[in-house]
């Protein structure tokens, strides 16, 4: 018990504090990519190529003045970045981020905890993230807030729709909704693809539905500076203001996670069990392969923000129910059909 | 052992959480509440091992129902602060109203604890479990609650409507 | 039953680690940014000029019907659950029972559209 215990601490400060390291080289990653994008050169004074950027930014980030307008509600107004922020980091906790590692001939699996609701529960949290910003937009009365908060919002919840609605064509084939096994069922050999080959509709539907989530370009409306100022942050300051803008980065990594071991194979790479290498070392580049698929959907992020331009909201609204719903429902119709179809003929 | 005080504890947070719904002023802080609430039930839930319906109690009543709420107590106008002051009536009714239904809990409750809990399958509330009894054993409910639906999206949109115009 | 709990654990500590780490936070900023107030600083912004009253404004309509759309759909979707995982072994008879669901769901979904309650000007 008190080592189980110990050793599922010490796994969840272990992968808290990556997701905060990744989130934090995010920044920097989007500023490099941005200055990449944009012929320019980016952040290059802190530290070799800007490297200590990120810690500069945080630093500041603590050091600003706290400002709490004096007609907001104080204590939703300190509450709303705080959820954002705990919503952001609960997510981690289902994904399957290796396999086991043996040590001294003990088993210690890399995923914190495999419950077999895993995706039930990723939506929960999801469905939770909407009050930060709910709550920070109302509290701060302030109109731009309000009216950013409610577009976040609506947002959010209608498209959280259509993710759940493109997941399930996948849950059709996979039988579970544990991640573990869904992306054991990915491993290489016997021919097993990733799933990305059977939904590449449902994976389509759940990444737009993934941007939209996140808040990102094209679906920023929410924080669109040009209507809204800053949207629902716009009266936070200090390390309130760094705790939003730190829960998109978060929710950014999670989110390419997801994708990853939904659709992608997780931590399986092709040929892992041809090449007669130790278990051990499997799973590390298991772990390694998962990285590499998570910064490169990090990278898609930052390369559609730049190249894509920002949604109107009657736009956003129509892509979300009128497209992304009816398709969705197309795709789990023809997966049914198609996959009723192989189990009576056996193709 | 341990469940025992987890279940205490939650126990404790419900009743507190739902306890603060009632007497919060600011109605936004209620929603607050009753969302902690949500929470603690579901952690019941997880505790009976009916883990389908603990992820449905936070995705449908806390992610999705009070949002809604949060909606209707925004799109209110909240400028009182405090709220009109209600008549003495109104309050003497709603007392006695709350302690009639008071007295039928506990009546309800009083001879339970002598009650024997029929043992069922205990992973019945499992996902895979569930499935297979909602649509095998109770197939017409639950196609009649897709008509129920239907109804509720008509009458939402017929609500919504009448306000545009 | 023991098992099933245990899978929960990791949960609330994660919960405990991610909560100390936000209120410890928050409570280091606090301490230590500068803390120079006045009137103005403290006034919500609206763009330099005055705030006029305050934002416990009544809002579009349309926000709160797709809030109530949003939490039938939420239903519906987390109902197809049970029955995508257990979609193999229910086999054709479980589709035909999901496509009538289905069925009723786009029946109200067109009656949305048509209605328009989905259209944003």
């Amino acid at each position: 018990m008190i080592s189980f215990l110990i050793y599922k601490t010490i796994l969840v400060i272990v992968i808290f504090a990556v997701s905060l390291v990744v989130a934090m080289y995010s920044t920097y990653g989007e500023r490099k990519i941005a200055a990449f994008m944009q012929d320019r050169i980016g952040p290059n004074r802190a530290g070799p190529f800007g490297i200590l950027q990120p810690l500069a930014d945080g630093v500041k980030m603590f050091m600003k003045e706290e400002i709490i307008p004096d007609v907001s509600n104080k204590a939703l107004f300190i509450l709303g970045p705080c959820i954002a922020m705990l919503t952001a980091c609960m997510t981690g906790v289902v994904i399957p981020w290796g396999d086991a590692i043996t040590i001294g001939g003990e088993k210690y699996s890399l995923q914190i905890t495999d419950i077999n609701i895993g995706v039930l529960y990723m939506f929960g949290v999801l469905s939770i993230g909407v009050y930060g910003v709910m709550i920070g937009g109302w509290a701060s009365n302030n109109k731009f807030s309000l009216l950013g908060a409610i577009r976040a919002s609506s947002q959010m919840i209608s498209y959280e729709v259509a993710m759940g609605l493109s997941i399930i064509a996948l849950v059709m084939m996979t039988g579970t909704i544990s991640l573990k096994e869904i992306t054991e069922q990915q491993a290489g050999g016997n021919w097993n693809m990733w799933n990305v080959v059977y939904q590449p509709v449902g994976f389509l539907i759940f990444l737009i539905c993934a941007f939209a989530e996140t808040n990102r370009t094209p679906f920023d409306l929410p924080e669109c500076e040009t209507e809204l100022v800053g949207g629902y942050h716009t009266e936070y300051s200090s390390m309130k203001l760094g705790f939003y803008l730190f829960a998109e980065y978060i929710n950014m990594f999670i989110s390419s996670a997801v994708i990853a071991t939904l659709y992608f194979g997780g931590y399986n790479f092709p040929f892992m069990h041809d090449l007669g290498l130790s278990e051990n070392l499997i799973t590390i580049l298991g772990v390694v392969a998962l990285f590499a698929k998570i910064f490169f959907f990090i990278f898609l992020y930052m390369w559609v923000r730049w190249t894509v331009p920002r949604f109107r909201y009657d736009q956003l609204m129509n892509l979300g129910w009128k497209i992304l719903i009816p398709l969705s429902i197309g795709n789990i119709m023809l997966t049914g059909l198609i996959t009723l179809l192989r189990q009576k003929y056996h193709f | 052992m341990m469940i025992k005080y987890i279940f205490y504890f939650l126990a404790f947070v419900s009743v507190f959480s739902a306890l603060m719904v009632v007497v919060s002023k600011n109605p936004v802080h209620c929603v607050l509440y009753l969302i902690m609430c949500f929470f603690s039930i579901a952690g019941h839930y997880v505790l009976l091992n009916a883990q389908f319906l603990a992820a449905v109690h936070v995705i449908v009543y806390a992610g999705a129902i009070m949002v809604l709420f949060l909606f209707v107590i925004m799109l209110l106008n909240l400028n009182t602060q405090s709220e009109p002051h209600k008549s003495t009536w109104l309050k003497f009714a709603a007392a006695i109203t709350s302690g009639l239904l008071l007295v039928i809990l506990v009546g309800t409750l009083k001879g339970s604890e002598t009650m024997v809990m029929p043992v069922g399958n205990p992973n019945a509330g499992l996902i895979k479990n569930l499935g297979n009894t909602l649509f095998k054993d109770f197939l017409l409910p639950f196609e009649v609650s897709s008509i129920l639906f239907l109804v509720a999206m008509v009458g939402a949109v017929m609500l919504g409507k009448k306000e545009i115009k | 039953m023991q098992s099933n709990l245990y899978d929960y654990l990791p949960i609330l500590l994660m919960f405990i680690v991610a909560g100390g780490f936000v209120g410890g936070t928050m409570f280091v900023t606090h301490k230590l940014g500068p803390q120079i107030k006045s009137k103005i600083k403290l006034d919500t912004f609206e763009c330099g000029i005055e705030s006029q009253g305050n934002a416990r404004i009544p809002f579009s309509i349309k926000y709160f019907l797709v809030a109530i759309l949003f939490v039938l759909f939420d239903v519906e979707v987390i109902f197809m659950y049970p029955w995508a995982v257990n979609f193999k072994e229910l086999g054709l008879f479980g589709f035909i029972e999901m496509l009538t669901f289905m069925g009723f769901l786009l029946l109200g979904f067109f009656y949305i559209l048509k209605k328009g309650a989905l259209k944003w000007e």
